[in-house]
């Protein structure tokens, strides 16, 4: 309660507001998220000065103009000129915070001119990350563990708000996001640079940042997008030039050796072992989301692929739902997500787990035709 | 507002001919039956009291999975379905009706009509309700569970990705739909050609003013919805792309559509508050309601801005600069007809000679918590901070702001009011001045440090959270829990009211004027049958 207090105290009295705090907007990292942190307080403080008006008068009322205090009411109930002020005023109020506030919006929306240009992708449930001027990109998947969530081991600092690989950004430089979808919106949100962008399948948004300070910034995703909306969090490392150059030129590198690695992959084979040991991996990261880790999946909403028709049928109709998806559907194509041992790996586990006993064991080599269909 | 003249042969005027009417059924089917606006008027607050409390159930669910970070007592999918259905059933279940049922009992007393001008129809309009209700919380049980995809179903969410039971979602919405807007037709139909004679329009007492404009707004808004649900039933189920970039769609469309409806819906849910309070105040400040045409014009121009005003739910959408623009400006110009009610009602309370009965209390605590909903209501109006506050729990805070501690503030202030006019015995004040006091604390402990969790970052409709709101998540599942408690006193108070108690006057409220004031307590079965007269 103390503490509940001492928060309210700060948040009405405030005038020295910290950049970070748990309880208001943050000052954020951006010009942009600067202004907007400017106005909300502005307008805020507009609201508590109308609501003491307002209120004072009505407390004042409240305690002088009681019946067990004897008096007798007023007969008065109207007044045009009274009706005149307070409308007039208000309207005068109104306009002197649209003013800053439409100098600000078309700052924000202002897309033109930039450096670099990056596209994001949402999909259920994580976000995929194209850099635009290098050709290469990558998925970010929230990185706390299952048994976190569960409760069955120790949350770390960032519960929920960590990624396996974050987007990673150089400070000031303009960058372009263009915002889009695979499946159902979603919205992009990382409010030290008050960016949020709704992400609609089949179309293209734009929006900006430009950062100042290095750092590592998180978001989440902020439109509701099924099941596991609040498990797809935003991770964003923010460089100094020189540094994010060195992080390019490393990922650019890594890139070639993972085509190379691909080739390998299809002359070589895997053991059963190494591909149930490796399926599973993939398996739960990305399809006991729907599926269920028991393979059961949801009636109803999400189909079981134990004992299923296709789990335990014909081998190329089930690598073609993997890698291509199932049209008008929550299937995902994970052709272009996964790398072909891993495509191979995860349907062998499929088809071997839970009692699906096929005893099929699936090849790189085998994924390769239909995917490059 | 009129002076009313007292009546000088009252008792031929409350039942005089055709006695057979007063033979009602007994049991059940003089409830199934009935075209009493009474009846009526009191199957619809039950109703919404029962529906309240469904609601509340489902919220102490998200509440009590809220209490501490991680998953605990159920699964995300299961959230999702609670938030949508909590969502559903207050709006759909209990707010309307509430307002439907005090319509329907105190509009014809208002203006002296002998009941609502389409009787059957009103039977109708109120039994197909439960039918709706039944449907939409049957859905939860099938297989895949109920609707998932938040009270707004926004598509694809709601097509391609829905469970198999959004058909039956569907259907519940289009009877929902149906019914408002029978009730709304009845309501227009009965001010406009039931009014005692002398009644002119702006003689009208602002409660039956507000819900004639709310009536308005019910017609134009409802059909909106069902033709949205439609498209979302023909894209999920006979393969049309209303809503689908790949057949020519668009996913943004769906929501245009819905906040067409949307923010009307908003508006349906406070005009009538607006015109219990506007009741309220001038009863206990013995006063008149300061400034009644300004009141009236206040309420039609906040209706027809609420037609214009639908985009800022989408700002995130990706709309051009310069729609953001207009519905920014329109949007914070509502501000000005709201400011001037709330200005009003502060000068009806200026130099009256206030007391402080239950409905009162009720009343101011509504006009203070209603304008701090209305605060946020404009921080949210500017585009770019809705940038930062869309879709977090400050936009929950907000409506939950205008929407409990206004629409249901206001529902209970008129329960209070007009419970002995219904009952014909006063309630227990003792137990409803604790029910009022419990609710005004624990309400803002719910829901004020929502504001916090939102400015800080925490989405709405997420079933777990980062450990730093955990302390301010803990503290709003306390308030939740003792609202929700809070919300039984009110039932045994109502219970116990009906039973018995002191026996209640003609005009319990020594300030309070109408015709309704004019008929003993328990209002007779049939009233107005021939209609009273208005200076």
């Amino acid at each position: 309660m103390y503490k509940i207090i001492i928060t309210f105290a700060l948040l009405v009295f405030s005038s020295i507001a910290t950049a970070q705090s748990d309880y208001n907007l943050p000052l954020g990292v951006t010009d942009i998220s600067q202004k907007v942190y400017n106005l909300h307080m502005t307008i805020f403080y507009v609201c508590i000065a109308i609501g003491l008006v307002v209120f004072g008068l009505m407390f004042f009322a409240m305690i002088k103009h009681r019946k067990s205090k004897g008096v007798k009411a007023a007969q008065f109930h109207e007044s045009t000129l009274i009706e005149i002020i307070w409308t007039v005023i208000p309207f005068f109020i109104l306009i002197a915070l649209a003013v800053p506030a439409t100098q600000t919006l078309i700052e924000m929306e202002d897309n033109s001119n930039a450096d670099i240009t990056i596209k994001i992708t949402g999909s259920q449930w994580k976000w995929h990350y194209e850099y635009f001027d290098h050709d290469f990109g990558f998925y970010s998947l929230l990185s706390t563990s299952p048994e976190q969530i569960a409760n069955t081991k120790e949350k770390g600092v960032n519960y929920l708000l960590e990624v396996d690989k974050p987007l990673v950004l150089p400070i000031n430089k303009k960058v372009r996001f263009l915002v889009t979808a695979d499946d159902v919106i979603h919205s992009w949100w990382v409010p030290a640079f008050a960016v949020k962008q709704d992400a609609n399948p089949g179309f293209i948004n734009e929006a900006w940042t430009r950062i100042n300070e290095p750092g590592v910034y998180r978001g989440q995703c902020a439109e509701l997008c099924g099941k596991d909306h609040g498990f797809m969090p935003i991770v964003v490392e923010v460089l100094p030039e020189k540094e994010y150059q060195q992080w390019l030129d490393s990922q650019l590198s890594s890139v070639l050796l993972a085509k190379e690695k691909e080739q390998q992959d299809l002359n070589s084979g895997m053991t059963m072992e190494e591909a149930m040991t490796l399926g599973e991996q993939v398996y739960l990261s990305l399809c006991a989301a729907c599926h269920m880790p028991s393979g059961e999946g949801i009636p109803g909403a999400f189909p079981a692929l134990k004992n299923s028709k296709i789990a335990l049928g014909d081998v190329k109709k089930h690598i073609d739902i993997v890698v291509n998806g199932v049209e008008k559907s929550a299937m995902q194509a994970y052709g272009q997500q996964l790398s072909l041992k891993k495509l191979a790996a995860v349907i062998t586990y499929e088809r071997n787990a839970w009692g699906n006993n096929t005893g099929d064991l699936v090849q790189a080599n085998d994924v390769q035709q239909p995917a490059n269909k | 507002m009129s002076t009313l003249v007292k009546n000088n042969n009252k008792k031929a005027d409350i039942d005089d001919f055709d006695h057979a009417h007063d033979e009602k059924p007994r049991g059940i089917m003089r409830w199934l039956l009935t075209t009493n606006h009474k009846d009526i008027g009191t199957l619809y607050l039950g109703f919404s009291l029962l529906m309240f409390f469904v609601g509340g159930a489902m919220a102490m669910v998200i509440r009590a999975e809220l209490f501490q970070p991680g998953m605990q007592i159920v699964d995300p999918n299961f959230f999702n379905q609670m938030t949508t259905v909590h969502g559903l059933i207050m709006v759909f279940g209990a707010v309307m009706p509430a307002f439907v049922g005090l319509a329907n009992w105190m509009v014809p007393l208002m203006i002296g009509a002998p009941d609502m001008a389409l009787p059957r129809l009103n039977n109708w309009s109120f039994w197909i309700l439960p039918a709706a209700f039944s449907v939409l919380i049957a859905s939860l049980f099938m297989p895949g569970g109920g609707p998932n995809f938040g009270w707004t179903f926004y598509a694809p969410l709601s097509t391609t990705y829905a469970p198999d039971s959004t058909a039956l979602f569907v259907f519940a919405v289009h009877i929902m739909g149906i019914s408002s807007i029978l009730g709304a037709i009845n309501i227009i139909v009965t001010i406009m050609n039931l009014r005692a004679p002398g009644m002119s329009y702006m003689k009208m007492p602002m409660f039956v003013w507000t819900w004639f404009i709310t009536a308005f707004l019910l017609i134009v808004a409802i059909p909106v919805l069902a033709a949205a649900v439609t498209m979302i039933l023909t894209d999920k189920y006979f393969a049309t792309s209303f809503f689908s970039a790949a057949g020519g769609g668009d996913p943004v469309l769906f929501q245009h559509i819905f906040w067409f409806f949307g923010h009307p819906e908003v508006y349906i849910m406070i005009l009538p508050s607006f015109g219990i309070i506007s009741t309220i105040i001038p009863a206990f400040s013995r006063k008149k309601l300061f400034g009644y045409s300004s009141m009236v014009y206040a309420t039609a121009s906040i209706a027809l801005l609420s037609f214009v005003v639908w985009a800022h739910h989408m700002f995130t959408t990706g709309m051009p600069l310069a729609a953001e623009l207009f519905f920014m400006y329109s949007t914070i110009l509502i501000a000005v007809p709201t400011g001037v009610k709330v200005f009003n009602w502060v000068a009806t309370m200026w130099r009256g000679a206030i007391s402080f009965e239950v409905p009162m209390l009720f009343a101011i605590a509504f006009i203070i918590l209603f304008t701090i909903g209305g605060f946020s209501g404009l921080m949210l109006g500017i585009t770019p901070l809705d940038f930062q506050y869309h879709d977090t729990y400050f936009v929950v805070a907000h409506f939950h702001y205008v929407l409990v501690t206004g629409a249901i503030f206001s529902i209970m202030a008129g329960a209070y009011f007009w419970l002995p006019k219904w009952t014909g015995y006063m309630y227990d004040e003792r137990l409803a001045k604790l029910h009022f006091w419990l609710s005004l604390i624990s309400v803002n402990i719910l829901f004020f440090p929502m504001h916090f969790l939102g400015l800080a970052g925490m989405p709405r409709r997420i079933p777990d959270y980062a450990l730093q709101f955990a302390d301010f998540n803990q503290l709003v599942s306390l308030g939740g829990f003792a609202f929700g408690i809070s919300q039984l006193l009110f039932v045994v108070v109502v219970v116990k009211c009906v039973r018995g108690g002191a026996k209640a006057q003609e005009k319990p409220w020594d300030g309070a004027e109408g015709f309704e004031w004019e008929l003993p307590s328990p209002v007779p079965y049939h009233t107005f049958s021939t209609p009273p007269k208005v200076k």
